[in-house]
């Protein structure tokens, strides 16, 4: 049923560590409610607004580095995961 | 802390769930796993890594229609908002007079996108078109096919001439929801037909106009019938929106691989922009 998808192993754990992110955050978002506050981003957030934007900012450094450089995707992907971490903490 | 009583509302949102993961998540995972493998056939696929992605961001064409994209997409919403701005104030509020116009500002909503376009490719010939032979007679060397100025001027009020009653629509049911009792206020503070629109009207209107700004931004973004049918993305390339650069290398050069990698840049670009719009001007209440 799923070979028409052409599943491979990096898109199928990209895919179930997107799931584990949202199943992590649905379950503590039932377990401690948030309320918008302000970061250092420039608007009032939610923990989904930050997860959101956090995520889109993700993969703008990735299309960043795949556009102006040939380095290895490693290190766009080590600042996203720091980034997201920032921006879920202080954002 | 407010605690949740009964959960089986969570029961009533599964269809929609299981809806939207079959029309749009499992395409997405698909569409996806695309964009990192070179797809020779239905059976043979090799995997690349992020090859794809780094051609299509690198790729001129791609560039450049994506320039015009934005310059599009822009330019039909500074004409388009304030224009349906401008006819929502100009309708009559009652009578038959306002319900023939609001019949009239509906036809163009009701004419799909490929009749459209033929309906501007004939309107805008020189030899069969009333546009095209009047502003020909006039002695404005008007021809769509050869002048990408032309061609593009015709795009942009086609697009004109088929979405601006939509806003239209929205302004006017935005301000036939603004109460009496506002306009009394003004009248007796003699406010000017400035000041009343400017701190009545256009404040009351955000919310439809957010509406009106996002739907618009992201039809235009996508148009792909309009054009194609009226000058096939020309002359040369210079009507060629993204979505028809994604066309031809989806379909008509059957380029799988680069296609799905240019089809989740497109949708970032869009996600974006929506979002950047959405929140702007959401915000902008609350910062008040």
């Amino acid at each position: 049923m799923i070979a028409w998808m052409t599943w491979t192993l990096p898109t199928a754990i990209f895919f179930i560590t997107i799931g584990c992110i949202l199943f992590c955050m649905t379950v503590y978002e039932v377990r401690s409610p948030c309320v918008e506050r302000k970061g250092f981003l420039p608007i009032a957030t939610t923990r989904g607004d930050r997860l959101f934007i956090g995520l889109l900012v993700s993969a703008y450094i990735h299309l960043l580095f795949l556009g102006l450089s040939d380095m290895s995707l490693w290190i766009p992907l080590g600042i996203s995961v720091v980034w997201v971490a920032i921006a879920l903490r202080w954002g | 802390m407010i605690k949740t009583e009964n959960n089986k509302a969570w029961f009533l949102v599964l269809p929609v769930f299981l809806l939207v993961a079959f029309s749009a998540v499992i395409p997405l995972m698909t569409v996806v796993n695309y964009s990192v493998q070179d797809i020779l056939d239905p059976n043979t696929a090799f995997f690349v890594g992020a090859e794809w992605y780094r051609e299509v961001l690198r790729d001129p064409r791609l560039h450049d229609s994506l320039l015009r994209q934005f310059i599009y997409s822009f330019s039909v919403l500074a004409i388009e908002i304030p224009l349906g701005i401008g006819v929502a104030l100009m309708m009559p509020t009652k009578g038959r007079m306002a319900s023939l116009c609001l019949i009239l500002l509906a036809i163009p909503l009701l004419i799909p996108w490929n009749v459209v376009g033929t309906i501007w490719q004939i309107f805008g010939r020189a030899d069969i078109g009333l546009m095209g032979w009047a502003l020909n007679s006039l002695g404005v060397d008007y021809n769509y096919a050869a002048n990408p100025g032309d061609a593009w001027a015709t795009v942009l009020l086609m697009d004109v001439w088929h979405w601006t009653s939509l806003v239209a629509l929205l302004c006017y049911s935005g301000l036939r929801a603004i109460p009496e009792a506002f306009y009394q206020a003004a009248e007796i503070d003699r406010a000017s037909r400035w000041a009343v629109f400017r701190y009545i009207q256009l404040p009351r209107l955000k919310s439809v106009l957010v509406i009106a700004v996002l739907l618009r931004f992201m039809d235009s973004f996508m148009i792909y019938t309009e054009p194609f049918v009226l000058t096939g993305g020309g002359p040369g390339s210079s009507t060629t929106f993204l979505s028809q650069t994604l066309v031809t290398m989806a379909i008509g050069q059957f380029d799988i691989g680069p296609a799905a990698a240019f089809s989740l840049i497109y949708f970032l670009i869009v996600l974006l922009v929506s979002w950047l719009f959405f929140t702007t001007i959401t915000h902008m209440d609350k910062s008040k």
